[in-house]
């Protein structure tokens, strides 16, 4: 609470309607992901019946049952009577309605003593329990086929993240995503900061150029790269014998497609360190590679953090660099490309594509809620100051 | 799988140490080509200044090695397979370009994409300021901020599959599961398939795109409203502006440069925009953008690089604008250096 806003709130908007939009705001914003973290620990037949927003209250389903055979009747009277239980033995849940035709299979309230035709009465309780009776004897070999409105309780499972690990290959895709991520975050970083102490603290001609072509090339979209790039991977791939699409060239684009903004945020850092410092080593006789290594590079920490997370989160998160320098092969489909086949073979399986949509998600969520201080001081150094 | 992670952090021990050698080697071998004997005092301070010479390009070799193979020398590369034929080896002249110029897919893309480029910055930009101020008042407001920003972290594909579940249809008459039909149903609509309605579904695609981005303005915006100078909110209450008045004509001009780059950066990326159109309708219904088209034409048919060139041309063109903005305002900061 600064006094600003101390001040804005005496003349402005009353305080409670404040509360009550931010807290639709968030709402708004949270629900989406809400959604699909709910659906994908659902019962896979409970998400096609009912909305994930039900799912804390239970279910209703209409199923079909067969009442005991004629051989079961007892005379009770001068009516013949059939009782049991609808539920199989073990099998549970909370009868709401039932009927007697596959039109109307919630006819009747649970527990009604229902006519249904010839002299023949059925009454269903909310257990499942159930008198079938007629004031003539049942004939025939089979019993009576009931429908019932059956109410199942919530029922929450890990059985989609068992299943899209293992069976939809998630569980290979997050090894490809590490296997890409983690080498194309960390190896700019060093590159980058050779650059920007270059850049900020050591003098040559062409240095303002050099400076300006980094800032520009930040912009460049991706796709005016896109086709020579493949041209050039598939030319290597066929003079030296290798495949064209390798993690190696992966790596190498990636720590390249980060260059601009690495060195643009590093510099900014670096050149901001205090003079002083850097003077007097030099003048202690120290050369550049050690004041880099010594003082530099441990005092820069925190840009170095921004801008890791800044790459990690682009490299995981990344569909277009993967399509295009890895393969479809499962040793080499990254999460992002699993998920996007998925959705094209598995569009209507919602308990398969929520699960993995989370497990893609997750990753970078823990790096968001665990490091943001430092995402937003690099949002703020990179957008703010230059521009 | 587990060796697959072992050869990665090989590869990640391997390449910092290979790079560190190679600075550290590089500073070794120029001490040895240009050594400063202490007895010869003209000759070593002569190598000293060759040193310094030398040793920023030794700094900076490797970034400008990797700048230079992966974005100089494709742009120019795709200026020039821009004038070839679909293979890149007869030279066509303009046809290339002839052909966007009348090709109805490229006029949908380009009508697409101005759709975005109008409607997603300006809402981002909004709902950002918005939401700036208002969780600026209240004591849970860096709790709500984090949560509005949390879309942020989630990939472009994550974000489709979120949205796809709420666009979800079912025909009229069974339980909807996606929240939007489940809504509109509630409401006594009926049930629409939203993301193939022509023209309607940009929207519904581009509410994807500001629903991770608004978190991005929100944080910008919030810091440079942080930063205006608190005498002239005071004068103006003085004066007995309104607290809408003070927003509109006190706060917003103050934060004018801030606005504006927020504008450009989320300009930026929506001219790069992808992956939401691929993983929602993959152009289909009248949704294509020009990153999706130029994706097309790069493998259509075998591939043409000729007409996808001028598609990436096109998107360039675009950015181009900020691109010079960009530099001419570093420079200014940085005084020319």
């Amino acid at each position: 609470m600064t006094a600003l806003a101390t001040r804005i709130r005496r003349v402005g908007l009353p305080r409670l309607l404040v509360h009550l939009s931010v807290l639709l705001i968030v709402i708004i914003w949270l629900v989406p992901t809400l959604g699909i973290f709910v659906t994908s620990i659902r019962d896979r037949d409970q998400i096609t019946t009912s909305g994930w927003w039900t799912a804390f209250s239970s279910s209703s389903q209409t199923s079909a049952a067969r009442l005991g055979d004629p051989s079961e009747q007892r005379q009770e009277g001068d009516e013949y009577v059939i009782t049991g239980n609808v539920f199989e033995e073990g099998a549970g849940g909370t009868v709401r309605a039932f009927g007697v035709r596959v039109q109307e299979p919630a006819a009747f309230e649970a527990g009604e003593d229902a006519d249904i035709g010839d002299g023949e009465t059925l009454m269903v309780n909310a257990d499942g329990s159930y008198v079938h009776s007629k004031n003539t004897p049942f004939e025939g070999s089979r019993g009576q086929r009931v429908y019932l409105s059956v109410a199942t309780p919530p029922e929450f499972t890990l059985e989609n993240y068992e299943r899209v690990i293992d069976a939809e290959g998630i569980g290979q895709s997050f090894i490809n995503s590490l296997t890409v991520t983690i080498p194309a975050t960390i190896i700019p970083i060093l590159i980058a900061a050779f650059a920007a102490y270059a850049l900020s603290w050591m003098d040559f001609p062409g240095r303002a150029i050099l400076i300006a072509t980094v800032i520009g090339l930040i912009v460049v979209p991706l796709q005016m790269s896109l086709i020579p790039l493949l041209r050039l991977y598939n030319e290597v791939s066929s003079i030296f014998g290798v495949p064209s699409k390798t993690y190696a060239g992966i790596w190498l684009a990636h720590t390249a497609f980060g260059m601009p903004l690495a060195i643009y945020l590093l510099r900014n850092y670096i050149a901001g360190l205090p003079k002083e410092i850097i003077e007097s080593a030099r003048v202690d006789g120290a050369s550049d590679f050690e004041i880099f290594m010594k003082i530099v590079l441990p005092l820069s920490f925190p840009a170095l953090a921004s801008f890791a997370i800044f790459q990690f989160l682009w490299v995981w998160n990344d569909l277009l660099i993967a399509i295009v320098f890895l393969g479809t092969g499962r040793g080499q489909l990254v999460l992002t490309g699993s998920l996007n086949a998925l959705l094209g073979s598995r569009g209507g399986n919602w308990e398969i594509l929520t699960a993995s949509a989370f497990i893609t998600i997750i990753v970078p969520l823990l790096v968001f809620f665990g490091l943001q201080r430092y995402l937003v001081r690099g949002l703020l150094a990179g957008s703010v100051k230059g521009g | 799988m587990v060796s697959q992670i072992i050869s990665a952090v090989g590869v990640m021990v391997v390449g910092v140490f290979v790079c560190a050698l190679y600075y550290w080697l590089s500073d070794k071998i120029l001490q040895v080509i240009f050594p400063t004997p202490s007895g010869d005092i003209q000759r070593a301070s002569r190598n000293l200044n060759r040193r310094a010479v030398v040793r920023p390009w030794l700094f900076l070799g490797p970034a400008l090695l990797l700048l230079g193979v992966y974005l100089v020398y494709p742009v120019i590369a795709t200026f020039i397979l821009s004038f070839y034929d679909r293979t890149g080896s007869v030279f066509v002249g303009l046809s290339n370009y002839r052909w966007a110029l009348q090709d109805a897919g490229f006029r949908q893309s380009i009508f697409n994409n101005f759709l975005w480029l109008l409607v997603v910055p300006a809402a981002c930009t909004f709902l950002g300021l918005v939401i700036a101020v208002l969780t600026d008042r209240i004591w849970w407001g860096s709790i709500a901020k984090s949560l509005v920003f949390m879309p942020m972290a989630i990939s472009f594909v994550g974000a489709s599959v979120i949205w796809k579940f709420i666009y979800e249809y079912r025909g009229a008459g069974e339980t909807q599961i996606g929240l939007l039909n489940a809504i509109v149903t509630f409401f006594g609509g009926d049930p629409e398939v939203w993301i193939a309605m022509p023209f309607w579904n940009n929207f519904f695609l581009m509410v994807i795109l500001i629903w991770i981005q608004t978190g991005f303005a929100m944080v910008i915006l919030s810091a440079a409203l942080r930063g205006i100078p608190e005498e002239t909110i005071e004068a103006a209450v003085i004066d007995g502006a309104n607290g809408w008045q003070i927003f509109w004509k006190i706060m917003v001009p103050q934060i004018w440069g801030t606005i504006a780059v927020v504008w450009t950066t989320i300009t930026i990326l929506v001219l790069k925009v992808f992956d939401i159109v691929l993983t929602m309708t993959n152009g289909q219904w009248d949704t294509m953008v020009l990153a999706n088209l130029m994706f097309d034409w790069m493998f259509r048919g075998g591939g043409d690089s000729g007409r996808s060139a001028v598609i990436a041309l096109v998107i360039m063109a675009a950015v181009t604008p900020i691109m010079i903005w960009n530099i001419r305002q570093a420079n200014r900061e940085t005084g020319g250096h």
